[in-house]
């Protein structure tokens, strides 16, 4: 029988403080019989102060197994996840081998499940080893026992106008969706940081901005004329959320996501050339990331994903050119959520919950996930202490690899526990690696 | 000064200061024995990861002409082709005990990585880095120009003095050249009044925050601006072919746009110098009557390379003299 938790005063969303029982995986009462059932078995939380929300689901996440084991496993990765308060986590599929059959993403659901941390959602490539020539077998991904419902060559763009446009037919028959990098390629050859006034200083190759606004407004045309769903991963431009708005206001049945580095951090960054702010989508301007954050407040945004992009040592400790692109967040994104979002009045703890869990839930088709606080749902979910205060240290994180850009920046929020199915994976901040593997 | 990674590096006090020394040490090489031996027992190591024999030649007469020990460690041939990081390389030379290194690479940024992530405890010479910087060509124009055209002419010492007042025109592929960029910031600093000129294709998107006008018509900025001095920069061929059909149509349409001939040579004002960083092409950017005419000051730019090199590594090395040698003891 699994541990029985009594998490006492939680605010769910942020609400009024309320009793809740956690018993045989579900959210078994709340209020006054969350008392009365606990009995005096259960674990009890104090929770006073705390907002209680359902876990978080994250839509973009590289867990880099199989093939690159020396930046993350699948068991890192997750645990990592799970600390930063994620319940289920889409494993993106520019992994090598490439997540393009069935066999791959059974591999990495298989490694997810055993390891315990939280759900892991393998995605589909689209197209054949990430190279954007020909389909890969997208039923037979979503039909394996991965059940693939969003699909990606993330880190490529699936650039070719009649490829994207099968892939967007080509999945309405098992609700799948093409989760889109959008980045026109031969705009951005050997691109190197946001294409503007410090490009043009740094002497490093631009990334244009139409490079992705351009893909997105043929993306949301070609969605409208086959009325498929399209989603939009790592919007970072001020052009792409106005275009994503237009979609929207037509009826187009596209979402987008924003990353938390992106709602933040700036293209100045690149000035000291250090690639630990090299990333891809590349960090843009003050403007851009005030017209994603006002994207995000008003829903033209519907979620946020970490694009946690963990990477070796070598692959960042070089010169700028030499670097790989990405960034860690798993264990990050929570906090700076709180700090551009919450702290500043524009969205509230139940947004959060909106934008970080039951949105890209219901994106990527995720069951039992994202889903309301309240008697009888699945338990998972996640404790959170917003009045806690943390200096980032990469070395102290879950993630195998140490390239946080938020590195030795004050956060604001900590997760204190996460919940998988009523089971406790992190408690006190800490992952609970005892249970973790043993348990499902 | 601990490193030279960039023009914008220097407020204009030293960036005159620098070319004040560099004039003393063009002093010293009129005469008959050139050596100085200021800088014995240090060791300079260019560090080349790009071809470049000019600029390596430069420095290498700059430091053995202060009597320096001298290392040329250049990519090709060596570890580096093999897949030695910059790291592994700067620790390897850090191990060797460089006290300067003179560093040329593809990578914009490359010399500030260098100088920043703690692999070597040298002073760092940016000596070009892909399209970002190379501010010692910046500082030989720099002085070039101020023999030329402050003061009499050449005659009179300047020491002391700024560009304060001229007008000088950079021409052609700004977007790729990081000797537009540092020259742009440095002739700013030391108040010269700057126009870039070049096809709306090859001025960077961002251009609007440099202390710069941009023009596209040639033509117009000689007959307008009367420009003191015009510097020419280098347009390589291949840019026609790359992506997207290349930056301009033909070599032809160049020239005649924004190539540096005999009429607009005429058309310049009579004290007006010419400037070309090298190597040139003589025919696309610049054209043999402009190249050989007296106005042109090619030649003596790398005579001055040399002094202006001289002070940049006696002025990182031996600018600030140790302390007297009295033992101490750690407390």
């Amino acid at each position: 029988m699994t541990t029985r938790y009594l998490l006492t005063d939680v605010a769910p969303l942020g609400g009024t403080p309320v009793d809740v029982l956690l018993a045989d995986g579900v959210i078994a009462a709340t209020g006054p019989d969350a008392r009365a059932q606990a009995g005096d078995d259960a674990t009890v939380i104090d929770g006073a102060g705390l907002v209680l929300l359902p876990g978080l689901v994250d839509l973009h996440t590289h867990l880099r197994e199989p093939g690159r084991e020396d930046a993350e496993t699948v068991r890192t990765g997750t645990r990592a996840a799970a600390a930063g308060g994620f319940t289920a986590v889409h494993a993106m599929a520019n992994t090598t081998p490439t997540q393009d059959t069935a066999g791959v993403v059974e591999q990495v659901w298989r490694l997810g499940r055993d390891a315990g941390w939280v759900d892991v959602r393998p995605v589909g490539a689209v197209t054949v080893g990430l190279e954007g020539e020909r389909l890969a077998e997208l039923g037979a991904m979503a039909q394996s026992e991965a059940a693939v419902r969003v699909f990606s060559d993330d880190g490529k763009c699936v650039h070719d106008p009649v490829l994207m446009r099968r892939a967007l037919e080509y999945v309405k028959a098992f609700d799948g969706v093409v989760a889109q990098h959008a980045q026109e390629p031969r705009l951005t050859e050997g691109a190197q940081m946001h294409e503007g006034v410090v490009s043009a200083e740094l002497g490093l190759t631009g990334w244009p901005a139409v490079a992705e606004e351009a893909v997105i407004a043929r993306d949301v045309l070609l969605a409208e004329h086959v009325g498929s769903r399209l989603h939009v991963c790592h919007l970072s431009t001020a052009g792409s959320v106005e275009i994503i708005r237009w979609a929207k206001s037509r009826g187009i049945d596209v979402t987008a996501e924003v990353t938390p580095h992106h709602l933040v951090l700036t293209d100045d960054l690149a000035r000291g050339y250090d690639p630990l702010f090299k990333v891809n989508p590349p960090l843009r301007t003050a403007a851009d990331v005030e017209a994603v954050r006002a994207g995000l407040a008003d829903g033209t945004i519907d979620i946020v994903a970490t694009d946690h992009a963990p990477h070796t040592r070598e692959d960042k400790d070089c010169e700028w050119a030499a670097a790989a692109f990405g960034m860690t967040g798993l264990e990050t994104a929570l906090s700076v959520v709180q700090e551009t979002m919450v702290d500043t009045g524009r969205m509230t703890w139940a947004d959060v919950a909106r934008v970080l869990s039951s949105a890209p839930a219901r994106i990527g088709r995720v069951d039992d996930h994202g889903r309301p606080v309240a008697v009888g749902e699945p338990a998972n979910l996640v404790l959170v202490d917003p009045a806690a205060r943390r200096v980032v240290d990469p070395r102290e994180q879950a993630t195998k690899s140490v390239n946080s850009p938020f590195r030795g920046r004050e956060l604001p929020g900590r997760v204190v526990a996460t919940f998988l199915r009523g089971r406790a994976t992190v408690l006190d901040g800490v992952p609970c690696d005892d249970d973790a593997a043993v348990s499902r | 000064m601990r490193h030279l990674l960039s023009a914008a590096d220097l407020d204009v006090r030293d960036a005159v200061r620098i070319l004040d020394t560099a004039g003393q040490m063009a002093a010293t090489q009129a005469r008959e024995i050139k050596k100085l031996p200021t800088l014995r027992g240090r060791t300079v190591v260019n560090l080349f990861f790009e071809d470049s024999t000019r600029t390596r030649i430069s420095f290498e007469t700059a430091a053995k002409r202060l009597s320096a020990d001298v290392i040329n460690f250049s990519a090709k041939g060596s570890s580096v082709s093999k897949g030695e990081s910059l790291k592994d390389t700067a620790l390897t030379l850090q191990a060797m005990g460089a006290d300067a290194v003179v560093i040329r690479h593809q990578s914009s940024g490359a010399p500030h990585t260098l100088a920043h992530a703690g692999w070597t405890n040298g002073a760092v010479v940016n000596a070009g880095d892909g399209t970002h910087q190379h501010p010692t060509q910046a500082l030989l124009d720099a002085y070039t120009l101020r023999r030329h055209l402050v003061g009499d002419g050449g005659r009179s010492d300047v020491s002391g003095q700024d560009l304060a007042g001229l007008r000088v025109a950079i021409v052609g592929d700004v977007l790729h050249s990081r000797v537009a960029r540092s020259n742009v910031q440095l002739l700013h600093t030391l108040g010269a009044h700057v126009t870039l000129v070049a096809p709306p294709t090859l001025v960077p998107v961002g251009v609007e925050a440099w202390p710069a006008r941009v023009s596209y018509h040639l033509d117009e900025v000689i007959a307008d601006d009367k420009p003191d001095a015009v510097m020419m920069l280098r347009v390589q061929r291949e840019r026609m072919s790359s992506a997207g059909g290349g930056f301009f149509p033909s070599p032809l349409e160049y020239t005649r746009g924004f190539g540096l001939d005999a009429r607009r040579l005429d058309a310049l004002p009579d004290h007006a110098i010419v400037l070309h960083p090298g190597p040139m092409n003589r025919g696309l950017e610049i054209s043999a009557d402009a190249a050989d005419s007296p106005r042109a000051v090619i030649v003596e730019q790398v005579a001055n390379g040399v002094a202006v090199r001289m002070a940049v590594l006696y002025l990182l090395l031996a600018g600030e003299s140790p302390a007297p040698t009295t033992t101490k003891v750690d407390a």
